[in-house]
């Protein structure tokens, strides 16, 4: 049941999308997240699904991981819409009682709420399609200006491949203890807060004894390949601008400025 | 009748994504009350998403379980109980361990099946003379122990529900070999002592030769052969062409037998070829081939 969380997960290919250099793919995630704040007409988001619709194509990643995505921010979404939708003043739509729909107050709730969608959609595709280190190992050189004032760039990136390297792990072991308490008759499903509360022990205690242990492990092995920190680390993947990825970079920033056009025009 | 039946039961793990795998494939096996049970097959065989089918821990993808001719999924407030019934100590137990001390630990299942306090008391100390627990290592932190004595603490914590099936998958893994004895000659034990059913999971033909009376052998998601010992080792051919060894010590008697000494082929203990060597030897003068 813990195996169906997908956000951050992976899935390989061999898309022009996937073979994008990951730097290039940040900036470009980046650059589509400015694209969706800067459309400020409903008609300019357009543009912005376009884009999405597109890029899930080129990279092979199934539609409905989409909507998988998108699940856990439909909470979110209702909540900022029902508040535009209500509380924005402007040139009443319908009226009924105190309750007041306005025109400004609907669109600022579809703008709203498409803009999160993609965000969330667009944002997904980025870990959908680079795998987690070579996620870390551009956000480190894209962070890598930040050492000049002393910002731990390289110890934050090795905590973060090694954080996102046993997530999977955590979860396997996760099921497996709570699998194995359940075999011992473990309830987990019933109960007031208190006794749910109380329930997680069985799974918790082991679950920290064990990771602490395999802190220990990995700590030591690192040692003993002599890992000392990231000076003079070289790399074994080096990363390269290729043409695919400055044609990433002019369709985002022609798309950007198709944007502000149709927002001029639609104003 | 059959304590555990299965019918053309499968499983599948992430169904609709590109990891999408058949673990277990149309399975139908039916296992006898007051047997002990040696499951082999290679990693990745399906030997363990089969045994936690078993106990209701995961729910076929198609097909259906039987315990003791009940269908486990028909009601599912009922599941818990199967897991009573269905004791599964899995790979690595001792990882489990999380209360104070081995007695709580040990309490844990009896506990959570709703037993007074005098009979928790009772099983807990049965559990634990026979995986050998002193009373003093009893109120010991499960932590401050040894590799092999946590594990049998969490044996102990299964025995201790006196589940009418006991299965075990691996019990002996990273063991050293004197440790590996101890473990299952108290499974065997206990299996004699309570006459219940006992499923083990092992890698090693030698161990399954000691204590099993039948067989399954799974391979690429299927059963290959679901039989007793002897008619199982008969087929050696088979087992090596999917990468399973019988016995050593069988091998060397087949090899014996190849080369026309007179010798029975299937001794699959120590103890069975010591006998036939001196059966052999006895003979004397016969014996030049």
């Amino acid at each position: 049941m813990l195996r169906d969380i997908t956000i951050g997960q992976y899935f390989p290919g061999q898309s022009p999308i996937h073979k994008m250099d990951p730097r290039m793919k940040i900036i470009a995630t980046l650059l589509y997240i400015v694209m969706l704040f800067v459309a400020s007409h409903p008609l300019s988001l357009i543009v912005g699904i376009a884009m999405l619709v597109l890029m899930y194509r080129v990279s092979g990643i199934p539609m409905k991981m989409i909507t998988k995505s998108l699940k856990p921010v439909v909470p979110i979404i209702i909540f900022t819409s029902v508040l535009n939708i209500f509380f924005v003043s402007g040139d009443p739509l319908f009226q009924f009682g105190f309750i007041e729909i306005t025109r400004q107050g609907l669109m600022l709730a579809i703008l709203m709420s498409v803009r999160i969608l993609c965000l969330i959609a667009g944002s997904s595709l980025l870990t959908y399609t680079t795998s987690p280190i070579e996620l870390t190992d551009a956000i480190e050189i894209l962070l890598n200006p930040l050492k000049k004032v002393k910002v731990p760039v390289h110890e934050l990136s090795m905590m973060m491949t090694i954080a996102l390297r046993f997530i999977p792990t955590l979860i396997e072991e996760t099921d497996k203890i709570m699998n194995a308490q359940k075999a011992r008759g473990a309830d987990m499903e019933s109960g007031g807060l208190m006794q749910r509360a109380k329930a997680l022990v069985p799974i918790l205690v082991p679950l920290f004894v064990s990771s602490f242990r395999r802190a220990d492990e990995l700590a030591m092995a690192m040692e003993c390949r002599c890992y000392r920190g990231g000076d003079g680390r070289t790399r074994m993947k080096q990363l390269h601008y290729s043409h695919r990825d400055w044609i990433a970079l002019c369709i985002m920033l022609v798309s950007i400025a198709a944007v502000l056009l149709l927002n001029r025009i639609l104003a | 009748m059959a304590v555990i039946k299965t019918e053309n039961l499968s499983h599948v793990y992430s169904e609709g994504t590109p990891f999408v795998k058949t673990a277990i494939d149309n399975i139908s096996i039916e296992i006898e009350e007051g047997q002990m049970i040696g499951v082999i097959g290679h990693t990745g065989s399906g030997k363990s998403t089969l045994i936690q089918h078993f106990n209701g821990l995961l729910q076929p993808t198609s097909g259906k379980i039987y315990i003791d001719g009940e269908d486990m999924w028909a009601d599912k407030s009922k599941l818990r109980d199967i897991r009573f019934k269905v004791g599964l100590v899995f790979q690595y137990p001792e990882y489990q361990l999380f209360e104070e001390t081995c007695y709580k630990d040990i309490a844990f299942g009896p506990k959570n099946m709703g037993l007074d306090e005098g009979e928790i008391d009772r099983r807990v100390r049965e559990a634990a003379a026979f995986v050998s627990l002193s009373e003093e290592q009893l109120m010991k932190s499960p932590f401050e122990l040894s590799g092999g004595q946590k594990r049998r603490v969490a044996i102990a914590g299964v025995l201790a529900m006196k589940p009418k099936v006991l299965i075990l998958d691996e019990p002996t893994a990273g063991l050293d070999p004197k440790g590996r004895d101890r473990i299952l000659g108290q499974i065997k034990e206990y299996h004699q002592e309570e006459k219940n059913t006992v499923l083990i999971v092992s890698h090693s033909m030698e161990d399954v030769a000691k204590f099993a009376q039948k067989v399954l052998v799974m391979n690429r998601s299927k059963v290959f052969l679901y039989d007793s010992v002897e008619n199982v080792f008969a087929r050696a051919g088979e087992l090596s062409q999917i990468g399973l060894a019988v016995p050593q010590i069988t091998q060397v008697f087949m090899e014996l037998k190849k080369r026309g000494y007179p010798v029975n082929s299937n001794v699959y203990t120590i103890e069975a070829a010591k006998k036939e060597m001196i059966r052999l030897l006895e003979k004397g003068g016969e014996v030049r081939a």
